[in-house]
């Protein structure tokens, strides 16, 4: 008895001492040489962030990040409430959102994803060439065989089977959703109309099953004979899985490749908005990959905490330069350079007291 | 209780009475805030909240009579199939079975209890789809494709995949119960209708017959456990809300569509929704278990007055 007293002592007097150390809102920051930061937000960069923070921290011994992969809309929630350092998010922030934030928030491009058709038809060797209207016709329910002529036109010699198409979309909320849905709305006035675009768009009833995740579309498409599913495509490269051509702005059919995905970001950079929120879904350019989305990191421009945003920054630096070798092996597009000059004009202008805080830096 | 009049024991009693206090504060706090926080759908929506068909939360439409539908379906499949199997299970570990054997089996239908959700889950991707796909759901459809409820699309994902998974998770749970109250009938029962020269059998049915409000009280219990499934269910049911005659179509329950969707909620009305929806289920499950209770008291003590 008198032992599970003394442990229950022991015990509350840590939660207490855990729960003291997590409301001080200063943390390990500023004092010392180790400052450490929290970050929380979209699951998708969720890898290669990681990998920079571990990568990062090996070079730079007196910082640590962590990252909670809570989610676009939960990160985009914490960098407004202010209980992360910086928040992170697929999609770029709405007006009204950013008007809830204390401050001015920054939008940095960290790297670029992209969504890809993946399909499970054993009959066809060749990857499947679609276009958005056969995507769209697809994901509404009015192209309901493999077969079909609308299929079959842009895939002259594949072996399309006479069976159901079974579409399998996101049930939950996502991001991924959200380029997809954008691209075909884009395209299609149709699928505007009916699905509309976002996180968990209207699906017409009836048509394909829901599952949860990325790697839940996977697991449904990966075993279920005649099903064709949108992920993220590192997990398409990850599962060897196939991953359709799509037709480009420009006519082209492209592979979702890392420079193909690039491309459509530099494709586009012309008409990056100052704040650097942008959709570059279906854009310009002979190899651009259709769709394609930026991530972001959210930070504000003014860091109450010196020490804290001045690592934030030489880290966001770090990770854009230095840290683009490991985006690429994790099937991330870097950003190409004329969009970096963009975001390294942001990254400077974090500042503390009105004082830039990578002044005298590399 | 009397009191003994030492210290000590008033404040064991006093701690005692703080720890069972707790218990109802916090059922009460989760129920407040609930209602609270659902108060924008309740509000906006009223009962149609209930009886609405349409999901569309990129357009504020929210109606749950789909997800209703799903859990509910879905948890009747499972109970449809795991309760002749639990009551066969544990019927045969007490009446027929020798030690040796009863021992093993006992076991390892507890071992099903404590497989984790998830892998459940996965083997029903894995395997259980796969299987309805190519050998169950042809066979049901050229013997009983004229029913609606095995027409349409096979794709192995929908509310027949999820109720057979659930029926799965169910079955240790009703059968451990209905053990318990089998063994729970007194021997001089058993004894009685052997010695008047009954079968096996007819001794069974009226052991059967005694134990019938218990066993009832385990298929609630199995129901509740049901209608709170929620990760292998995700998994395989195909979450699309709608009401669909056939089981093979995609469905999509209240555990599933919270599972999918909370973390991403932020919008005010569709978190609103999220969270009433979660009341509804909080509620049948409430129902559902203190169902139970009543029945297995009124079984405990009728043998208790044998």
């Amino acid at each position: 008895m008198k032992n599970l007293f003394s442990g229950l002592m022991i015990f509350s007097l840590l939660s207490l001492t855990l729960f003291v150390a997590g409301c001080s809102p200063e943390g390990t920051g500023g004092k010392g040489g180790s400052v450490s930061l929290q970050g929380a937000g979209a699951s998708f960069p969720k890898p290669i962030y990681e990998k920079w923070m571990n990568e990062y921290g090996k070079v730079n011994n007196g910082v640590k990040i962590d990252y909670q992969s809570v989610g676009s809309g939960a990160g985009q929630n914490a960098i407004i409430a202010g209980t992360a350092d910086f928040g992170a998010s697929d999609d770029p922030m709405k007006d009204e959102d950013l008007k809830k934030a204390k401050g001015d928030l920054l939008h940095i491009p960290t790297v670029l994803g992209a969504v890809v058709l993946t399909y499970n038809l054993k009959e066809v060797k060749e990857p499947l060439k679609l276009t958005s209207d056969t995507i769209a016709g697809i994901f509404l329910g009015e192209i309901k065989k493999w077969n079909d002529p609308r299929i079959a036109a842009e895939n002259p010699g594949a072996e399309l089977p006479d069976t159901e198409i079974s579409p399998v979309y996101r049930a939950d909320s996502s991001g991924t959703t959200a380029v997809f849905t954008d691209y075909l709305a884009k395209t299609s006035e149709k699928f505007k109309e009916k699905v509309g675009t976002g996180k968990q768009p209207n699906w017409v009833q009836g048509v394909g099953v829901g599952a949860k995740g990325n790697d839940g579309v996977m697991g449904q498409v990966k075993n279920t004979p005649n099903t064709i599913g949108y992920v993220e495509i590192a997990f398409a490269k990850e599962n060897k899985l196939p991953m359709a051509l799509i037709k480009n702005k420009a006519g082209k059919f492209v592979e979702p490749s890392l420079e193909n995905v690039s491309a459509a970001a530099e494709g586009s950079a012309g008409n990056m908005p100052e704040d650097l929120r942008m959709k570059i879904t279906n854009a310009d350019g002979e190899t651009a990959y259709p769709i394609a989305s930026y991530t972001y990191i959210l930070a504000f421009r003014e860091q109450k905490d010196a020490v804290k945003g001045k690592a934030l920054a030489d880290f966001l630096w770090w990770a854009l330069h230095d840290g683009s070798e490991f985006a690429k092996a994790l099937h991330y597009a870097p950003l190409p350079e004329a969009v970096l000059k963009k975001v390294e004009g942001k990254i400077n202008s974090i500042s503390s007291g009105g004082k830039s805080l990578r002044e005298g830096a590399e | 209780m009397s009191k003994t009049g030492t210290i000590g024991d008033s404040v064991f009693r006093t701690i005692l009475i703080i720890f069972a206090a707790t218990i109802i504060v916090i059922v009460v706090a989760m129920i407040a805030m609930m209602v609270q926080n659902s108060l924008p759908t309740i509000r906006e929506f009223g009962l149609g909240f209930l009886t609405g068909r349409r999901w569309q939360p990129a357009s504020d439409i929210f109606g749950a009579l789909p997800f209703i539908y799903g859990t509910i379906v879905s948890s009747v499949i499972a109970l449809v199939l795991a309760v002749p199997l639990s009551l066969g299970i544990a019927i045969f570990l007490v009446e027929q079975a020798p030690q040796k054997i009863a021992r093993p089996i006992a076991f390892m239908v507890e071992l099903l209890a404590a497989i984790p959700s998830v892998v459940y889950g996965l083997w029903g991707i894995f395997v259980l789809a796969p299987f309805i796909r190519s050998y169950l759901g042809p066979v049901l459809q050229s013997y009983l494709g004229w029913l609606p409820l095995f027409q349409g699309r096979l794709t192995g994902i929908g509310m027949l995949t999820g109720g057979m998974i659930m029926a799965l998770m169910v079955t240790p749970i009703v059968t451990a119960v209905v053990r318990d109250v089998l063994e729970a009938v007194s021997t001089t029962q058993r004894e009685a209708a052997l010695a008047l020269g009954a079968t096996k059998w007819e001794t069974t049915t009226i052991v059967l017959g005694n134990a019938a409000s218990g066993i009832a009280g385990a298929v609630v219990l199995g129901l509740g456990r049901a209608l709170g499934e929620t990760m292998a269910v995700t998994m395989v049911i195909g979450n699309s809300p709608q009401i669909s005659s056939s089981l093979f179509e995609p469905a999509y329950t209240i555990a599933s569509v919270l599972a999918a969707n909370f973390a991403e909620a932020t919008d005010k009305l569709y978190l609103s929704a999220l969270i009433e929806m979660g009341l509804v289920l909080f509620l049948v499950t409430f129902i559902v278990n203190a169902f139970a209770k009543l029945l297995v008291i009124r079984v405990a003590r009728r043998s208790g007055a044998h």
